[in-house]
């Protein structure tokens, strides 16, 4: 077995990939063999670091040296220097732009680590399927203590002085939820995990799910035992089969152990959890719905009040939460508000669990601070935009959420900021779009979701998001008109104040977002007949330059609705009537003559 | 197993486990078996975390080289999925991304077996509660 006494780890992430680390390992390698060093210092390509804007990054184990913005031309100092005489190279090091005082190895090394884990803790660390590497992991010691040490109400005020906000996308302070639901007087109370995920591209709650169900459970009982409840029920969507498969699997351990049941740790606690079925409908994540339809009714929204915490399933008490909430109660619980409120902003306290997606390099499910801002989570721990293209906008809060431009980079996200900016923090997908994207397009497709998932029992939200559908269809087909505009905003603002869920009530909220950011993109469409990102595909034309064309007929051959005409050595023409925009003609000429409009 | 009846139980429970971890992540002696975490999230699984993980049983169990191989969650980095963690006795936890069979192949070959790093290894890039 080798022993190396040193690694140099180069990050191979596409960003330093780019600015030069294949050629600095090469250089590294060059002087380890020179100086013979090669049974002693192994030189690695990894994945990202996630701190691309100081690429290329190496770090150097075991004394920890971090170095950014290294060029080829460093790697002879780095070994002669590093390697071989044990002295850091200064000038490599990071400085911390406040005071311009160079990073030393060991002082701080986590300053390039933006993310914490606090709902994904044990996530990707322990078998999801064995309850005692839960149990190993401070698993159910919540649980314990709140059972055996603290009553209800000073578990209530532990939870409301952490700052804890709804995970789900609301951000309704859950110690409170938790205190007015244990303040209805009732015999029989419930507590439900709503794990109804559904915005596009999110998969958070999943995750956790999947890989630390017990965190959820736990939290359940912990739930349950400050409202006064006895029953836990997680409605869960059919189309998440693992994270199904997993729960039933620890709800099982939990219950051999006798950790949820009768008598839970002979504190006559008795608390037991059940699943229910969801069959993937958007509104179902809306509290009221998801109620109705796990007590077998249609899933649709009732007007609040009442809210479930007074009258909720079965017309009993009942306290919802999103199943990253759940998550986050046992740390509260064994660390103290304190600990978790010292994380966060003013008014959004702790972490968020975003899935990352879209056009960006390291595609992921990430946990920052709130707080943190979106340059940060794109640039340092997302990789940048893929392909090196330009970034125009991020999506955040699924359909009911808005586009932000990138003057909004540096905002700091949390619910407040976020809504302040025309956005929301939903449930936390981020999908980031780069310049090939058409905001009008996007609007559109997060409309056509919409528009499926609207159970129809309100008119504005049935009708209004149809009219809105068409009119964007209209925009895009080139058939839109500039009074389309400013019929968007009015029927928009319509549906917002008069639908009766918050379905209805967001899901303009793409529209007016984009309308807002990226007006001169809809008046592109409907002014100039052009779409700037060359996506809606009505809005280009094809022709042929003439001086350009040697008649090789490549074209005509190749266009699938026959749409191209011209005699052999002679021009060709596009037929613009039949043309259906595929591009294929575009693809093959070999002269350039074929312009995209 | 026995119920958990108390919460002196329960920290008992937690105090084995957690010995148990110590044993293995502390030890020195290379006949120490070698952990390997599969991450099996759905993301894992899409990409062909199944077949990696029953390729590190069966071929690990083939050479008789003893390790523990089990499953865990999603460690985030579904962009070079599947990814696996792998803990040498003694060593600091290393994840490596984008393990097919031949990289896994790779795994064992080169840094189960000789200690040397392969490219593609995956910085850890969050801190954990315990930081």
């Amino acid at each position: 077995m080798t022993d190396y006494r040193m690694h140099i780890l180069i990050c191979g992430g596409t960003g330093c990939r780019a600015s030069g680390s294949n050629e600095i390992r090469d250089k590294l390698n060059h002087f380890i063999n020179e100086f013979d060093l090669e049974d002693e210092v192994q030189v690695v390509l990894t994945g990202c670091f996630g701190f691309c804007e100081k690429g290329p990054i190496i770090k150097i184990v075991p004394d920890n040296t971090f170095y950014t913005e290294v060029k080829p031309s460093d790697a002879e100092d780095i070994v002669k220097e590093h390697i071989i005489k044990g002295r850091p190279l200064k000038r490599l090091l990071y400085k911390n732009p406040k005071n311009d005082f160079a990073i030393t190895s060991t002082e701080n090394i986590d300053f390039y680590k933006k993310q914490i884990r606090i709902a994904l803790r044990n996530c990707g660390f322990i078998n999801p399927e064995n309850i005692e590497e839960y149990i190993g992991r401070d698993g159910y010691q919540a649980m314990g203590k709140c059972l055996t040490e603290l009553p209800p109400v000073e578990v209530i005020n532990e939870i409301k002085a952490s700052g804890l906000r709804g995970r789900g996308g609301g951000g309704f302070p859950t110690g409170l939820k938790w205190e007015i639901t244990r303040n209805v007087e009732n015999e029989q109370k419930y507590v439900v995990c709503n794990a109804d995920e559904g915005d596009p591209g999110a998969f958070m709650d999943r995750s956790i799910l999947e890989g630390d169900p017990h965190s959820v459970i736990e939290a359940m009982a912990i739930c349950g035992y400050c409202i006064g409840a006895d029953t836990g029920l997680v409605y869960i969507r059919a189309e998440y089969p693992l994270a199904i498969e997993r729960l039933l699997i620890a709800i099982k351990q939990a219950e051999e152990y006798g950790l949820i049941g009768a008598d839970i740790l002979g504190t006559g606690f008795n608390f037991k959890i059940k699943l229910r079925y969801g069959a993937g409908a958007f509104v179902c994540g809306e509290e009221t719905a998801l109620i109705h339809s796990m007590e077998g009714l249609r899933g649709e929204p009732t007007v609040k009040p009442p809210f479930p915490s007074v009258s909720g399933y079965m017309g009993k008490p009942t306290n919802v939460n999103n199943v990253e909430t759940f998550a986050n109660i046992p740390v509260i619980i064994n660390k103290g508000a304190a600990w978790f409120s010292s994380i966060g902003t003013e008014k959004s306290k702790g972490t968020k669990v975003f899935a990352l997606a879209g056009k960006i390099n390291n595609v992921g499910l990430i946990e920052v601070p709130m707080g943190t801002t979106l340059r940060e989570v794109i640039y340092d721990i997302g990789g940048g935009i893929k392909d090196g293209k330009e970034f125009k906008s991020v999506q955040t809060g699924g359909p009911s959420g808005g586009c932000l431009t990138k003057d909004f980079l540096d905002t700091p996200i949390d619910y407040d900021n976020l809504i302040a900016a025309g956005s929301m923090m939903g449930s936390g997908g981020m999908i980031v779009l780069d310049e090939d994207d058409c905001m009008v397009a996007i609007a559109k497709f997060y409309l056509e979701f919409t528009l499926e998932e609207s159970c129809g029992k309100c008119a504005p939200c049935r009708i209004g998001n149809k009219r809105l559908f068409e009119i964007l269809t209209k925009i895009t087909e080139g058939k839109g008109v500039l009074e389309d505009i400013e019929r968007l905003r009015e029927l928009s603002n319509v549906i917002k104040d008069t639908s009766l869920c918050g379905l209805g009530q967001s899901s303009p909220n793409p529209v007016l977002s984009t309308i807002k950011n990226f007006e001169e993109e809809y008046l592109a469409h409907v002014v100039d007949g052009k779409c700037p990102a060359g996506q809606c595909k009505s809005l280009l034309r094809y022709d042929i330059v003439e001086d350009l064309c040697t008649g090789c007929t490549l074209c005509s051959r190749n266009c699938p609705v026959g749409a191209i005409t011209g005699e052999r050595r002679a021009p060709h023409f596009i037929d613009q009537s039949l043309c259906i925009k595929c591009g294929v003609c575009f693809e093959k000429c070999k002269f350039n003559a074929i312009t995209l409009t | 197993m026995t119920k958990i009846k108390t919460l002196a139980d329960l920290q008992r429970i937690k105090g084995e486990v957690q010995s148990k971890f110590k044993i293995r992540e502390n030890s020195n002696n290379p006949t120490q078996f070698v952990q390997i975490k599969v991450g099996m999230a759905t993301c894992g699984i899409a990409s062909g975390a199944k077949e990696t993980m029953k390729y590190f049983i069966e071929e690990l169990e083939r050479q008789a080289i003893d390790a523990l191989v089990t499953q865990t969650g999603c460690m985030g980095y579904c962009y070079a999925e599947p990814t696996v963690e792998v803990i040498l006795p003694g060593k600091e936890p290393v994840v490596f991304g984008f393990v097919n069979k031949t990289k896994a192949e790779d795994i064992i070959d080169t840094y189960i077996k000789k200690g040397e790093l392969i490219d593609g290894i995956i910085p850890i890039t969050f801190k954990t509660i315990d930081d």
